[in-house]
């Protein structure tokens, strides 16, 4: 068979439509595209598309299982180490990942793993697969996983399977973490999610929504008076920052997570038949170049906005997004305003912003990050007119289950500090993974550890029982 | 669930409920708050914590039906439940025994303060309140405040309780007389709170305020209810609600209190429009 250089498509919505509906823009392989792009896969025997999978993902040994058609063989082979691959498969940079290190990329596009892995998962819920696998025996200990994002999520499914009894505590009245109140459902169906969940009820997680940690209850409490005999921390990096420059009050001018939270948990998009009001206005102009801004940006155009800028002061070849958004974002009709840093947002006397005070970068040396640094143009300055500013600058850890708990490691950053391989804390018992260790990454990265961290405490546990045998 | 054990009307339009929810009893301090939603597509409504109760597993609400959520809300019954409560959320109020404390309580803002009046009080400070309201038909709390108090001073704008001026009146004249006064707490409407600050700020009494800026998440997520204390940015729901009168910009506040108004009327003109014909902005 002659090879495409190209990855077969992915069939999508039409950008006019899809701008104005929360419906998933891209709409996922048919049977026959996916063996074609399959058979793109030279099934490798070095592999190198695996180094660049966080979870080491077998992938030609599911790509060929697509390609012959065993859609069983595929998803368990995935399942294997990736316990949500209908979510890896849909949002993993895998332009940086699994796909950068593919060998067609010396001479085309690589292999779609992450559209081969979506097609192998979504396949499988089709069939009426139940997220569940059966249970081991009751081991008669109790695990608490705090946060239930991607990486409490696995560390509770993967505790479940070895026989804990888990209870999984989280904070919004909606499990999922920013998997729920964070990425749109256009991009990520909230109906994956949940079946994701309800897969770990299934299996006998509980999840005890509402539940504060730091308020409700604290890490020491659930270990002394609750009777938990390990607890994980999976709180994220739920914490929004602001850029500090003047204005940043003004009626109009939101943070991301505000942004995405009123439309995403609490369906503001529906309003006025749900009761959280969302103010979109004619001209957003989003702050930040990252995945976080794309949603918030297309989020902004989809209940109605005119124009949506995104404000960015690197160029586009810095754009920490993943490419897939980047380009759907342009489809969308987003502008992509470049080179660009606020430095001050205007208002009126009624305290609503009206504009957005700019000047130009230009690019100089490369900076730690190994990026070149921008620095500003002077007398450059510009307004952008905008009647909405949505601030995506990035998150960091929100401080409540640190300042709660007694000898709990944190670095400067106020991220807990956990040992990369095992999870473990500075505080016996007490493991984390996700971005309150790392700060704000992915998906895949916050599974990975919460999978990590639920072995360490499988093998810490057992060492308990051992001990009191 | 989180059952309504025992509803009442405490004045027009001003309800209070005792809600079932044992972990929030055990856990609430003076100063804090939860977040409730009524229904699926219920928004998240933050209400102070105006009392608990730790054997009986249960918190007291006060609210008053300004809105479409606090007028629904205000239509459940004894038995009926919440769909969602959290909590107990925000820092405690600092509680210690600082000698004189005036505790000043606005309308719904007595509410609030009067855990705080009896913390005070627990503590060993002097505890002299004034509680006030437009009339005496809106005031509430009278004789809690009464039994938690050294002293009470009630001051309603018509005269038909009390003084006829406002709550700051009673404490301007404590000050001209020389009272030392180690500490003031104010919780009501926002111009009240201003002006208890403009009233204490000359005198550098330390005085303290209760936010309540729009919150969603209640949790530190979404950054919604920053209110700037200081030349600082501070989050209300993890930061306060509690801060320092003497810093806070009041005016900041007012005016991202007032951001949703036209939805809020919205909302609620949906809502009347819906239920009459067979309510279907919410479900039951
Ligand atoms: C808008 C947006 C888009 C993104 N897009 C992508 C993408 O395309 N691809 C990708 O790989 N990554 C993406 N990311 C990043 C990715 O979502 C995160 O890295 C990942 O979700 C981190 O998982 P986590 O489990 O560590 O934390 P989270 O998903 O943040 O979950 C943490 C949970 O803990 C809860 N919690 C916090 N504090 C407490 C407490 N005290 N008590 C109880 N519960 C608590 C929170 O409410 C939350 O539910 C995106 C992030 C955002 C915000
Ligand atoms: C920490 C805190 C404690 C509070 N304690 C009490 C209390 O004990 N008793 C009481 O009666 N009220 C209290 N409030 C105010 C109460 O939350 C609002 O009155 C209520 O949310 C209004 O909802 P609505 O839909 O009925 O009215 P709406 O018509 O939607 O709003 C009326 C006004 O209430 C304010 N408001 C609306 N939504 C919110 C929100 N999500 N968060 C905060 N304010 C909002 C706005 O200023 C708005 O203009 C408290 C608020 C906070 C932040
Ligand atoms: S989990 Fe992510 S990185 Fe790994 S193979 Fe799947 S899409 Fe690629
Ligand atoms: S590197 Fe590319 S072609 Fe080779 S096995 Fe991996 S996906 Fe297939
Ligand atoms: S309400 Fe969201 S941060 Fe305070
Ligand atoms: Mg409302």
């Amino acid at each position: 068979m002659s090879l495409s250089l190209k990855k077969n498509a992915m069939p999508e919505q039409d950008p006019k439509v899809r701008a104005r509906n929360f419906d998933e823009v891209a709409l996922g392989y048919e049977a026959e595209l996916a063996q074609a792009e399959a058979s793109r896969c030279l099934n490798c025997k070095a592999a190198p598309c695996r180094k660049g999978c966080p979870v080491d993902v077998d992938i030609p040994a599911f790509i060929k299982h697509i390609k012959e058609g065993d859609m069983e063989a595929a998803i368990a082979n995935i399942k294997e180490v990736n316990g949500l691959p209908a979510i890896c498969g849909r949002v993993c940079p895998q332009e940086d990942q699994c796909e950068k290190f593919c060998v067609l990329t010396k001479r085309g596009e690589a292999v779609g793993i992450g559209r081969l892995e979506r097609y192998a998962a979504d396949y499988a819920r089709q069939q009426g697969e139940s997220a569940a696998t059966a249970a081991a025996a009751a081991v008669g200990q109790k695990v608490a996983v705090i946060g239930s994002g991607p990486a409490g999520l696995s560390a509770a499914g993967e505790l479940a399977k070895k026989g804990y009894a888990v209870t999984i505590f989280e904070a919004l009245h909606l499990p999922g973490g920013v998997l729920m109140y964070g990425i749109p459902e256009f991009r990520l169906p909230k109906e994956i999610v949940q079946a994701e969940i309800d897969g770990l009820r299934q299996m006998g997680v509980t999840i005890e929504v509402n539940a504060v940690i730091g308020r409700t209850f604290t890490v020491d409490e659930l270990i002394e008076e609750e009777g938990f005999d390990a607890v994980f921390i999976g709180t994220g990096a739920g914490l929004p920052h602001f850029m500090h420059i003047p204005g940043e009050n003004f009626n109009g001018v939101y943070s991301a997570n505000e942004f995405l939270t009123r439309c995403n948990l609490m369906k503001a998009y529906r309003f006025p038949d749900t009761g959280t009001p969302i103010h979109v206005g004619k001209k957003v102009a989003v702050v930040g170049g990252g995945n976080v801004a794309m949603d918030a940006a297309r989020t902004a155009l989809r209940l109605g906005a005119e124009e949506v800028h995104i404000v960015y002061r690197r160029s586009e070849t810095e754009l920490p997004a993943r490419l897939e958004e980047i380009h759907h974002a342009k489809e969308e009709g987003i502008i992509f305003t470049l080179l660009t840093a606020p430095v001050e947002v205007q208002g009126n006397q009624e305290g609503w912003v009206t504009g957005l005070k700019c000047i130009r970068m230009e690019l100089g040396e490369p900076d730690a990050s190994g990026r070149r640094r921008p620095v500003e143009i002077p007398g450059s300055e510009f307004v952008l007119p905008t009647d909405t500013v949505i601030i995506a600058i990035g998150q960091g850890p929100n401080p409540l289950v640190q300042s709660t708990t007694k000898g709990l490691e944190t670095n400067k950053k106020g991220n807990i500090v956990a040992d990369p391989e095992t999870g473990a804390t500075s505080k016996p018992g007490v493991f984390a993974g996700g971005d309150i260790v790392t700060g704000a990454a992915t998906v895949i990265l916050a599974m990975g550890a919460g999978k990590k961290a639920a072995a360490a405490i499988d093998a810490y546990l057992s060492g308990k029982r051992a001990g009191q045998a | 669930m989180y059952k309504i054990l025992l509803k009442q009307e405490l004045a027009p339009n001003v309800k209070l409920f005792k809600m079932q929810a044992p972990l929030i009893a055990k856990k609430a301090q003076p100063g804090q708050f939860v977040i409730l939603r009524i229904d699926e597509d219920g928004e998240r409504v933050p209400l102070t914590i105006a009392d608990f109760d730790r054997e009986e597993g249960s918190i007291t609400l006060i609210f008053q039906e300004v809105g479409a959520s606090t007028k629904l809300l205000g239509t459940l019954n004894e038995g009926d439940s919440l769909l969602d409560l959290v909590g107990p959320l925000g820092k405690p109020t600092h509680i210690e025994n600082f000698g004189t404390v005036v505790c000043v309580g606005g309308g719904i803002g007595i509410a609030p303060v009067y855990p705080i009046a009896r913390g005070m009080k627990a503590a060993g400070n002097e505890v002299i309140s004034i509680i006030g309201a437009r009339n005496k038909e809106i005031l509430i709390y009278e004789e809690e405040m009464t039994a938690v108090s050294d002293t009470l001073h009630i001051a309603t704008d018509d005269g038909s309780k009390g003084i006829k001026g406002f709550v700051t009146d009673p404490l301007k004249q404590m000050i001209a007389e020389g009272k030392k006064i180690d500490l003031v707490v104010a919780i009501g409407p926002v111009i009240m709170m201003r002006n208890v600050a403009e009233v204490t700020r000359p005198y550098q009494i330390p005085t303290v305020v209760s936010l309540n800026p729009i919150m969603v998440d209640g949790t530190g997520m979404c950054g919604g209810c920053r209110v700037s204390v200081g030349e600082e940015n501070k989050f209300a729901c993890v930061d306060g609600p509690e801060f320092d009168a003497h810093k806070v910009d009041f005016a900041g506040l007012v005016a991202r209190q007032r951001m949703y108004i036209p939805k809020e009327k919205q909302y609620a003109e949906h809502c009347a429009s819906t239920r009459e014909g067979g309510c279907k902005c919410h479900s039951h």
